[in-house]
């Protein structure tokens, strides 16, 4: 497994890298998705919006491969694909951004970013020099400078290092879609910046990423493309650049759906 | 807090850096002020029981009494290492007591010499794999169940006292008559040997020292001060000669700190520097985040049940080396509660995700050094029992301010 941060394999010259087709999926009686299509691209941001409830969080988690999806197609790299697991959705090179981040306190960023994939030397040994060494190198790939260590525990890290330190564990795997679910939701002005910026060099550096926000100044900062989920389907897609807020504030609230929606006003968030 | 805006990429870490001392010092500093107080509180502690108990009584500091003190605080020393693993996963196991218990009855059991005993290794086989066993059983229930460790083992802490009961019967004790057993607490190391070993280790130590040096300089990575590193393996050797050269002036080094130092280092290595001791310490920190990291918690946590358990049978047949004899309270008391205490003074946290094996052994020492004062300034059990209980929550004490800090720093 390579984990270089920079160079990525290099981006198809087109086309979407991981693209839903009518992706459907119901919890019982509850209709959570509905021929739902959705696609992200290389080196652009996506951002996915939508009311709570809208679907957001059951459409990652078709694709991260926590919930496996009724209908539908998943088409990866130009070809269909089946995510029965996380780990398929990992092999792939998708790689999810919880908004818990998922990052053990009592360890230190390298132990963290390493967690589960440690590398090792002779005799079995944790190769701590290689794994340092790495890690390093992907945070100074992404820009990440603010954190003092990297033999420095996550507790004592801020919520935008933390979160510096989850996008950076996820993209050093070689992966090629990288989800960001509610990334500052939690964080102040000056964190969230920082991690705005992260989002943006993820970006240039020809990932294709999926940001999940509620705050649509953010999503104003870094996405390309804007897909409004309302109620489980598609209301629209804009390009960042042909729209504005207020437009996209519409689809969320109000926005035009195929059907009317049976049961769909509880819909699984 | 970080800065606002990200600051120009660092010069710092592009190239090897080694920390000056000063610098190493000062972290050091911030680190205590930040409530990260490391061994610091411990071997305070250590000083002040060896001060305190010399004033009293003049027989403390001596090398028979120092080697009496190696003798008992091995099978508790042993028994903290294995609880630590149940700590480090936030977990509690209050069988350790009676399990030892068992150990300690079935080797005496197994090796009566009746006609037709079997063979001292196969003997210590069984038991050691008993131990396992046991600890597995616990394991199975905690996490394929779900039932909680504190009820799982509680309910072993009663049903082993049971089985020492009905192994030992009516006999009300059994005699351990076998001289290898025995001589793990009652033997020691030649002078010269003891001299050997200790050299030995201190070059290997040394020589770890040294290769982790250069490896991180070669990647380029920041490596401590070379002057530290010099005087880690120089403290290292020193304490390692004081000991043997006390041990020498009297009766030698006894084959149970061997045992346990064998054991110390063997655990030192699974947790640092493998996976499945990494593992530990991530179920123990979060393990929802070791989960979606791939890890089988289940796994890790039978594992560990089962590594306590074996670890209290091991400190169980050194119990009753020590005694030369086993009996229906085998198991109680101490057994269960010294250790727990042992692993909590020293520094092991009861949530989790954060404990050591050197915490382990120095607590047991603390505990054991009270202890044996005690016992010289000839106070009765009731005095010892209130004693040794204001030491631990004065380190209990003294491990919440601590974390208070930690948290005041964000380091909890």
């Amino acid at each position: 497994m390579t984990t270089e941060t920079g160079g990525r394999q290099p981006a198809p010259p087109a086309g979407p890298i991981l693209e839903l087709r009518k992706v459907s999926k119901s919890f019982g009686a509850v209709q959570a998705l509905f021929e739902v299509d959705f696609k992200v691209t290389n080196g652009e941001v996506t951002a996915l919006v939508g009311d709570n409830g809208a679907g957001k969080s059951t459409l990652i988690k078709c694709i991260a491969g926590i919930h496996p999806i009724d209908s539908g197609e998943i088409v990866f790299d130009g070809s269909p694909v089946t995510i029965h697991g996380p780990k398929d959705a990992a092999d792939l090179g998708i790689e999810v951004v919880y908004q818990d981040l998922a990052l053990a306190d009592n360890l230190d960023v390298v132990q963290n970013m390493y967690l589960g994939r440690e590398e090792l030397g002779s005799l079995r040994r944790l190769d701590e020099t290689a794994m340092e060494k790495r890690a390093s190198e992907t945070l100074k790939g992404l820009s990440v400078t603010t954190i003092r260590s990297v033999r420095q525990t996550v507790a004592g890290l801020s919520g935008g290092q933390r979160q510096s330190v989850a996008v950076a564990k996820a993209v050093m795997w070689n992966s090629r879609v990288v989800i960001l679910d509610e990334p500052t939701a939690a964080l102040g002005v000056a964190q969230t910046k920082q991690v705005l910026d992260l989002v943006n060099r993820l970006g240039e550096q020809g990932l294709a990423v999926v940001l999940i926000s509620h705050n649509l100044h953010d999503i104003f900062q870094v996405a390309d493309n804007i897909t409004v989920l309302r109620l489980g389907q598609n209301v629209k897609e804009f390009k960042r650049r042909d729209t504005n807020q207020q437009e996209v504030v519409e689809a969320i609230t109000a926005g035009q759906l195929s059907t009317v929606p049976g049961q769909a006003d509880e819909v699984v968030a | 807090m970080s800065a606002a805006t990200a600051p120009p990429p660092a010069a710092e870490g592009s190239t090897a850096t080694t920390t000056t001392v000063s610098a190493y010092a000062k972290g050091w500093w911030t680190d205590v002020k930040a409530g990260d107080l490391g061994s610091l509180p411990i071997v305070v502690g250590l000083i002040v029981i060896a001060i305190v108990f010399q004033v009293q009584n003049d027989r403390f500091l001596t090398a028979g009494n120092f080697v009496n003190l190696i003798v008992q605080t091995a099978p508790y020393a042993v028994i903290a290492m294995g609880v630590t693993f149940a700590l480090l996963l936030g977990e509690i196991d209050l069988s350790i007591g009676f399990v030892s218990g068992v150990g300690g009855v079935l080797t005496a059991i197994l090796l009566t010499p009746d006609g037709n005993e079997l063979a001292t290794p196969i003997v210590l086989l069984i038991v050691c794999v008993s131990g396992l066993a046991i600890g597995t059983f616990h394991g199975l229930i905690i996490t394929k169940i779900g039932v909680p460790s504190f009820v799982v083992t509680l309910a072993g802490l009663l049903a082993w006292n049971g089985v020492v009961l009905l192994l030992i019967g009516s006999k009300g004790t059994v005699i351990l008559q076998n001289d290898f057993v025995i001589g793990v607490a009652n033997d020691f190391l030649p002078d010269g040997t003891a001299w050997i070993l200790m050299i030995v280790v201190a070059a290997l130590y040394g020589l770890m020292q040294l290769a982790s040096l250069r490896s991180r300089k070669a990647a380029g990575l920041a490596t401590d001060p070379p002057l530290i590193v010099a005087l880690r393996i120089v403290a290292l050797a020193l304490a390692l000669a004081v000991v043997v050269a006390l041990c020498n002036q009297e009766r030698g080094v006894p084959y149970v700190a061997l045992v346990v130092g064998v054991l110390f280092v063997f655990w030192t290595f699974i947790l640092n520097r493998t996976r499945f001791g990494r593992h530990i310490y991530a179920v123990g920190g979060n393990a929802e985040a070791a989960r979606r990291a791939g890890i089988n918690v289940d796994n890790v946590r039978i594992a560990c049940f089962a590594i306590v358990s074996f670890m209290a049978v091991l400190g169980g047949i050194i119990l009753a080396s020590r005694l030369r004899s086993v009996d229906t309270n085998t198991g109680g008391g101490q057994a269960l509660l010294y250790p727990i205490a042992a692993a909590v003074i020293g520094g092991t946290s009861l949530f989790g995700g954060r404990g050591t094996m050197k915490a382990a052994l120095l607590g047991a020492l603390v505990m054991l050094g009270i202890d044996n004062g005690l016992g010289l300034l000839g106070l009765s059990s009731g005095t010892k029992f209130v004693l040794t209980g204001g030491v631990l929550l004065l380190a209990v004490t003294v491990d919440s301010i601590s974390r208070r800090g930690r948290e005041a720093s964000g380091r909890a």
